[in-house]
């Protein structure tokens, strides 16, 4: 058993309201730099839809995440290292910008500069990658916001397998979701994986996927290998990017810019204790409805004395284990079962997991045109087709899904009774498999979430791994400053000079 | 005064261009590997790109290893072998010829793409269009030569550029009298490839260097990294503190 801790992140689907103040508080951290302008390291997309960029989800096209072998093993579905290396030169799976959309800006300057005209000045959109007028905009980051656009093209979503359509494209049966999308942090990520210059890793202590942007070398293998399309290609500095999970702040105990800033509160950060040595046989199950439950097997109950006593002496700090107790994504994946993993067909075991919407369930069933079991809505029959959200978090697998929905309609119906009615009723958490203790630790995790529920961030021990007392006084960036001679900054013209031994306070 | 530029141009360019490339490259990679990437365009447009990177890559991949082989393995070793110098003037023929096709036709798709298409004309360094535009005169210049050799077949010149290469890399002073009757459209072809290694440092075409190999031999497929491996402790953490610190990290 090698125990590693991520922080995991879970957004609750069914309180997010798509206002995209994530999206746009973190592109104005982290992508408002040329070459970067298409990115948008955080996304929500309008569902159904075919998302960004177009036609994302269709892995036949982008070839993007694992395929398991007829032997058993994993290898990226775009084929073995030599197949990859093969392709280098002419990746035959790489979106193009247009897949994404061509950035562009308005001439505002003009609206103050133009002199007398016949008619008022306009704004013209102009490309920022050619500098050219646009005559027409064709795509953007978000155009299906909020169902635009044709049925016909907004249902190539590949979410509708399985899934009779056409009724939905009617105006009174229609439905809406949205999903904001950001890296996954995988734990098998597939993007490193196909790296050919090893720049791309996940770092041991919190499991955060980065990129080394000194060791990239712009082979962009990792673009198509990602079947989240979450790895961008920076055109102007010719290496990739990707969402960095707000490491700076989440080291110091901060929540990421998308979670801080969200509206809604619908997201949760919070540390999963995980058994690495688990992940290749997790991954690579054979029938993909059992993914979501093998990647479940490998978290690891924080409560749990041996885990815990393993954990210390793998190195976690003990801040870290006090945190995974109370950790919110724990608590929702693992104990009461409402979160779920983005398309774990992918088999990259992603670390930012989703609670299905409800709320246009229970409106319809207020309407009084919905089954009832029970005096709760029955899930099956509604608004959001279950193998849509199947498809989208589990593999197809409606069960676990249906589960879920259950538990949030019972957290509402138990809560409304106790609230209004002044009553209790066991048998409303008993029906879901729940008991009112946990169905009330829900409410006020799911319902209420106060900022110190929804964040569970412990700081990184960077003193553990940093001489501190070396570090005092140091510019911390740039220079080839001396560190007892080993200095890492050295160069080919070389560094300083080489300290003497001091063997009362050098220990080594 | 031909002699003299003919020294200077293949007895002393050559060391120059070498000593660029070697030098310059190992400075670059030291201080800003930022900037050492192979700025593919494949993101801005598909086209054109899919047949005319390949083509060019494969066609100069094959062109550099056998004017490598071709040029640096001593003569004596072919003369071992029973390999005759008019058979091998044959086979360079031969092989660098369909070769310098293919990545002629590669690059010339590559070279009209980034002057004629707006998007990769517009994000274009001067560094990028050079190195095309110089790589294209290059094969063209190369491709050129086949007609002179055809005139001698008997592998004569061919054992003389052998001379003058072997001459460079042995610091032989006498190499650059070796080729100094031979026709111009193989200097001019010389004179070019060594301008290729001088300014391959200040431009993309450090990411040869990078060609990732190493990717066939990495274990498994996962990379993570981990800040206690490469931290290397130079002071003693006083014993009051030692308790709260992880034990497995004191490495």
């Amino acid at each position: 058993m090698k125990i590693r801790a991520q922080i995991g992140m879970v957004l609750n689907l069914d309180k997010c309201i798509g206002c995209h103040t994530c999206s746009i508080t973190c592109k104005n951290v982290w992508t408002n730099r040329e070459g970067v302008e298409y990115a948008w390291f955080n996304n929500v997309e309008s569902k159904p839809g075919i998302g960004y960029p177009k036609d994302w989800e269709n892995q036949e096209r982008w070839n993007g995440g694992w395929v398991r072998k007829k032997n058993g093993k994993l290898q990226p579905r775009a084929g073995s290292k030599w197949r990859l290396l093969a392709n280098i030169f002419a990746n035959p799976d790489l979106p193009e910008i247009d897949d994404f959309y061509e950035p562009y800006t308005f001439e505002y300057e003009w609206l103050q500069k133009a002199p007398e005209l016949q008619a008022q000045p306009s704004a013209k959109p102009r490309s920022l990658v050619t500098g050219e007028a646009l005559t027409k905009i064709e795509w953007s980051g978000n155009w299906e916001d909020d169902l635009s656009g044709e049925f016909s093209k907004r249902s190539r979503d590949y979410n509708f397998s399985g899934v009779e359509k056409e009724i939905y494209g009617q105006f009174e049966q229609t439905f809406l979701m949205y999903l904001p999308r950001l890296c996954e942090h995988c734990l098998n990520p597939s993007c490193v994986a196909s790296c050919p210059s090893g720049a791309i890793y996940k770092r041991e202590e919190d499991g955060i996927v980065l990129i080394d942007q000194d060791k990239c070398r712009g082979w962009r293998m990792c673009v198509s290998g990602c079947p989240y399309k979450k790895i961008y290609y920076n055109w102007s500095t010719g290496k990739s990017e990707k969402c960095i999970f707000c490491y700076p702040r989440i080291e110091a105990g901060m929540p990421t810019v998308c979670s801080e800033t969200c509206v809604g509160r619908i997201r949760y950060l919070g540390v999963l204790l995980y058994d690495a040595d688990k992940i290749e046989a997790a991954a690579s199950v054979e029938n993909e409805k059992d993914l979501y439950q093998a990647q479940r097997n490998i978290f690891l109950d924080p409560h749990d004395p041996e885990v815990q006593k393993r954990a210390l002496r793998a190195g976690i700090p003990q801040a870290w284990l006090d945190a995974a107790k109370k950790s919110p994504v724990y608590k929702m994946a693992m104990e009461w079962e409402v979160a779920f993993p983005l398309h774990p067909e992918y088999r990259t075991l992603p670390m930012v997991w989703y609670i299905p919407p409800l709320s246009p369930i229970q409106s319809a069933a207020e309407a009084g045109k919905m089954a009832v079991n029970n005096g709760m809505p029955d899930v099956r029959s509604l608004r959001i087709p279950l193998r849509y959200l199947a498809n989208l978090l589990t593999a197809g697998d409606e069960t676990p899904v249906a589960r879920a929905l259950e538990r949030m309609l019972a957290m509402r119906a138990y809560m409304r009774g106790k609230t209004v009615d002044g009553v209790s009723d066991e048998k409303i958490p008993q029906n879901v498999g729940l008991n009112s203790a946990t169905i009330e630790e829900m409410y006020r995790y799911m319902a209420l979430a106060a900022y110190e529920d929804r964040y569970v961030i412990p700081t990184n021990h960077r003193e553990f791994d940093e001489n501190a007392y070396q570090l005092r006084g140091t510019a911390g960036f740039a220079f080839t400053e001396p560190r007892n001679g080993k200095s890492k900054d050295r160069d080919v013209f070389g560094g300083p000079k080489k300290m003497p031994r001091k063997p009362y306070t050098d220990a080594s | 005064m031909h002699s003299f530029i003919n020294y200077l141009l293949f007895g002393w360019y050559p060391y120059v261009a070498l000593t660029v490339l070697i030098l310059g490259s190992i400075i670059r990679f030291d201080k800003g590997q930022y900037t050492w990437r192979s700025q593919s365009s494949q993101f801005l447009r598909r086209k054109q790109l899919m047949v005319g990177s390949n083509l060019f890559h494969l066609g100069v991949l094959i062109l550099l290893f056998g004017h490598f082989v071709g040029l640096l393995t001593p003569i004596g070793f072919f003369d071992a072998l029973g390999i005759s110098h008019g058979f091998k003037q044959l086979m360079a023929l031969i092989v660098g010829g369909i070769a310098g096709i293919l990545g002629f036709i590669g690059c010339s798709l590559l070279l009209h793409r980034r002057l004629f298409d707006p998007r990769i004309r517009r994000s274009s360094s001067v560094g990028d269009i050079l190195v095309l535009l110089l790589l294209w005169i290059q094969l063209l210049l190369g491709l050129a030569t086949t007609i002179w050799t055809m005139d001698h077949l008997d592998g004569e010149a061919m054992v003389l550029f052998m001379g003058w290469a072997q001459g460079v890399l042995t610091f032989n002073p006498a190499a650059a009298d070796l080729i100094i009757d031979a026709q111009l459209v193989y200097k001019v072809h010389i004179v070019l490839g060594l301008t290729l290694f001088l300014i391959t440092p200040f431009s993309r075409l450090v990411h040869i260097w990078s060609a990732p190999v190493a990717y066939l031999l990495r274990p498994g497929y996962q990379v993570v990294r981990s800040r206690r491996l490469g931290r290397k402790s130079t002071t003693p953490v006083p014993a009051a503190t030692s308790g709260s610190r992880p034990a497995a990290s004191n490495k």
